[in-house]
Parts: structure tokens; sequence; C-alpha cells
């Protein structure tokens, strides 16, 4: 990947083309931001089934007889815990505290992990993962190029990829993954996504991705699928609540300032990296915390915007946009711990103006069971 | 091809001339560019604004942008539908997408503005 051979395409990039797709670069890789509407693409995830290349993830695959110890080393939860065929939601932090990406862990099988990584900290999480396994018996193997991943989500997605695929869907749980083909294409199927729909995230070899794609693809016509740009994605994770790295999450805040120290496994026996100083950041509590905001005047809450209460600033909005399920604006931002309570009506600073803003529960939207 | 009857700008903006008020909106292409637009900030009745000034923002679901007064003047009205549908401006960018009505100050600027032949070479030469 360098910079003078351009952003890198995805084994799809031609089907996007052909969808009439806006591609930009993103994190190093050339992906679609909306193929026809960011509103009709959010709709169709939230109504019915939305498909998503999302193959600039970065796929890190740890192995080996100490892989489960070397990774409770490496990140602030437990893999060791996890049974085989189950995932969860994790962390890597540096010494000092600070996030430096977050991550879903797979247990694929006693010995074997995959780690999800943010595109944008792909390289980072890979070269921190071979630093921090040296000394255990465990390899990381990064397969990030080798790898595409191609995502159904929505309520519908459950019957879009039951006929495809060799897995029994029905005994695959929320943030579990089993092996198995789709469309004949061999693969681990995940029910995880970052939409807050029922779905899954299908990992194959690259060079199966445009055979999947297709696949889900025809298969969905009947239930109204959609492509899906990252655009919708992003308002989609925002009404979910679902933090973004680089916007709600970076080097210079810890899991409990993001809200997310449910995460940070400090019970369990053993040292990882960030441990000290991840005590001392629950002990003293957080400088700030992250906190839903619905803006209640006229105005569009946005990244960077200051937040107030009164005269005094008490934090800055980490992303925002309107609101296309809800129809109204809503926001993330960090605040003074003493204005996080919900209901407190704070002022973001939208251009010369202020705009009153609520503080409210997250997530914004939770989808119906 | 864009209406031939209005005058644009540089930033995308057109303006519909009519005896010494000009009706005020983005283009198609702007809108394109956009995409959804979900909110639409217009001056108040009475302010007046420069040639080339801002006079107003739109906002689409991952963008914010300026709106920048084709003449110079008063403004006379807004479009109090885009308050409530914005996506009037998606759907109807010359017409009931419209934004403002000025009141020219100066006939003259217009010979600022292009017409139709070069807002499309323009937009065509990206």
């Amino acid at each position: 990947m360098t910079d003078q051979a351009g952003p890198l395409p995805t084994p799809l990039v031609e089907r996007h083309r052909a969808l009439g797709a806006r591609l930009i670069d993103f994190a190093g890789w050339l992906m679609p931001v909306q193929y026809t509407s960011i509103l009709e693409e959010h709709r169709a995830v939230r109504e019915r089934a939305g498909l998503f290349d999302l193959t600039h993830m970065g796929e890190l695959f740890v192995e080996g007889p100490e892989a489960a110890a070397g990774l409770a080393h490496a990140l602030v939860t437990d893999p060791p815990s996890l049974a085989v065929g189950r995932a969860h939601y994790s962390m890597i932090v540096a010494g000092d505290g600070g996030i430096l990406d977050d991550l879903i862990v797979y247990r694929l099988a006693r010995d074997s992990f995959l780690v999800v990584a943010n595109a944008s900290n792909a390289a980072v999480v890979s070269d921190a993962l071979v630093e921090r396994l040296d000394g255990f018996r465990a390899i990381l193997d990064d397969r990030t190029l080798a790898t595409a991943l191609v995502a159904v989500q929505g309520p519908a997605a459950v019957a879009i990829l039951r006929p495809l695929t060799t897995v029994d869907l029905g005994a695959l749980r929320y943030y579990a993954i089993a092996e198995g083909e789709v469309a004949g294409v061999p693969g681990l199927v995940a029910r995880t996504g970052y939409t807050g729909e029922d779905g899954f995230e299908v990992f194959v070899d690259a060079a199966r991705g445009v055979e999947l794609w297709d696949a889900l693809a025809a298969a969905g016509v009947p239930h109204g699928i959609a492509p899906v740009g990252l655009g919708a994605r992003d308002t989609l994770r925002l009404e979910a609540g679902m933090p973004l790295y680089g916007n709600e999450l970076d080097r210079a805040t810890n899991p409990f300032e993001a809200g997310l120290g449910r995460v940070v496994k400090l019970a369990r026996a053993g040292d990882f990296v960030g441990r000290a100083a991840l005590e001392k950041a629950a002990a003293a509590g957080p400088a700030k915390r992250l906190v839903g905001l619905v803006v209640r005047g006229r105005g569009i809450a946005r990244h960077g915007y200051p937040v107030w209460r009164g005269d005094r600033r008490t934090g800055v909005v980490t992303s925002g946009t309107q609101s296309p399920t809800l129809g109204v604006p809503i926001a993330m931002a960090y605040v003074a711990p003493g204005d996080a309570v919900p209901g407190t009506m704070l002022d973001v600073e939208i251009r010369a103006g202020r705009v009153a803003a609520e503080v409210v529960p997250l997530p914004f939207y939770t989808r119906s069971r | 091809m864009v209406p031939p009857d209005l005058r644009y700008t540089k930033e995308h903006e057109w303006a519909r001339l009519d005896g010494d008020l000009a009706t005020v909106g983005i283009t198609a292409h702007a809108a394109e560019l956009l995409g959804d637009i979900v909110f639409v900030d217009l001056p108040e009745v009475g302010r007046t604004v420069a040639q080339f000034g801002a006079f107003g923002v739109v906002e689409s679901v991952k963008a914010v942008s300026d709106l920048f007064a084709p003449i110079g003047g008063e403004v006379v009205e807004t479009n109090a539908a885009l308050a409530g549908q914005p996506e009037l401006v998606n759907g109807d960018p010359y017409g009931d997408g419209w934004m403002v009505r000025i009141r020219l100050a100066d006939p003259a600027q217009l010979d600022a503005l292009l017409d139709a032949t070069a807002y499309d070479a323009l937009v065509a030469a990206g």
C-alpha cells in the first residue's frame, strides 16, 4: 500500500462502479461512500437489508498454543475466557491507557483467534500485536489484503443468507462465528455488525469476493436489499450509539471516558499492556464522559463543535448528523462528568450561535426484536 | 443542460431575474454533489447581503456548505417550506427548492454572473 499508487481498490471495486457509487480514499482504500442516497441506504438497512463491502477492515489471525495468553497480554479483555466460536468487543490500549483501536476478537479454535481492526488502525494494531506477542508461542498472520469482508445487515439478513449457506444460522448467536460456505465460497460467517440491526459479516478469500457479493446481491433482490456505502454506515452506527475510532475514540481517550469501562477486565488475573494506567483511571474516575445529545433547537451538531453549559465550555461534539430514523439532529459529545446526566440541557455552538441540546441515554435507536 | 434563462455563480448558485427581484437557489449539480439535504439555514427577511457574500448554510447528511449570494441586496422573502422539507432542494432545485428572494441593489452586478452555457462548461470541466 504505497501512497504513490493511490488508494487500494477492493476486489469489488468494479461492482461499486457499475452500481454508480461515489468512491473515496478512506484509510488508503478506494471505498464507496454512497451508491444512491445515504438516506435511502440507511432506510434499506433499518427496514429490509443492506449489503456492505468492508474489505478495508484489518483481519489479523493469531495462532499458536499461547495465542490466548498472548492476546490476554496485548488487549484489555480476556480472550482466554472466550468459548470457541464466540466473539467479544475489545480494545488495544497504549501503556498510558489511551485507545489505539477498538476491535472484535473471534475465537475460531482453541489456539486460533481472528482480531478485526479498523482500516485506519490496521497497521498500528498489526505492529503492536507482533511486538506484544513476542515471547509467546503464537504468531500473527495479517491477512488483511488476502481477505474480502462482505456484510449483510438488516431485518431480512437471515432470510437472505439462510438459503445460501451451510452454516446453521439458527444456532449462530449474536457475537458468534462459524466456518462454512456461502454460495459455495468457503469462509467464516459471523453474526456481528455496526448498524444496530441483526446481520452477518462474511470473511472469504479476496479472490472469491465478487462471487460472494454477487450471490448475496441476487438472493437479496426479492427482499429489497440495497448496496450501502460508508456514509450510511456512519449514520447507522451513530444511531446505534456505537463509537467510531477517530471521533469518539483516540489515543487521548481511555475506555472509561468512552463509557466502555465494562470492556476492561481489571478483575482478571495477569498483567496486560495499559493495566496499571487503567487501574489508576478507574480509581480516579473519568475526566470527561461520552454522552448522547438531541438538538432541541434548529441546527445540526457536527464533529468538533464546542459544547457549553451556560457560560462554561463543557466539551466537544465528536459525531453528529440528522438522524434518518428519528428525524431529529443527534450527536455524541464529550462533556464534563457533572454535565453528563440525561435530561441536562446544554448548548452546542453552531457557527455564530448557540443551540439547545439535551443529554439523552445512548443508544438513540434500538431495534425491535 | 441547466435552465437557459437563469444566471449562475461558480459556487453553484442560480438566480432568476424578475424585474428588480432575484430568486436564488442552488443548482441540480450542487444538490447532487451534496447528497440528501437535511437542513437549510436562511437569513432573516430584511437582511442585506453582499454579492458573493455568504447568506446561509445548507447541510447534507455528511457535510455543511455555505450559500453565496449571486447578487447583492435586501432579502425580501425566504422559502419557509424548506424548514420542514429541506429535501425539496434535491427534488426540485430550480423550482420549489428555491431559497431566498433578493431585491437587487445594483443591476450591473449581473454582469459578474455566468450564463447557462458558461455554467455548463464549468460543470463539464469538473
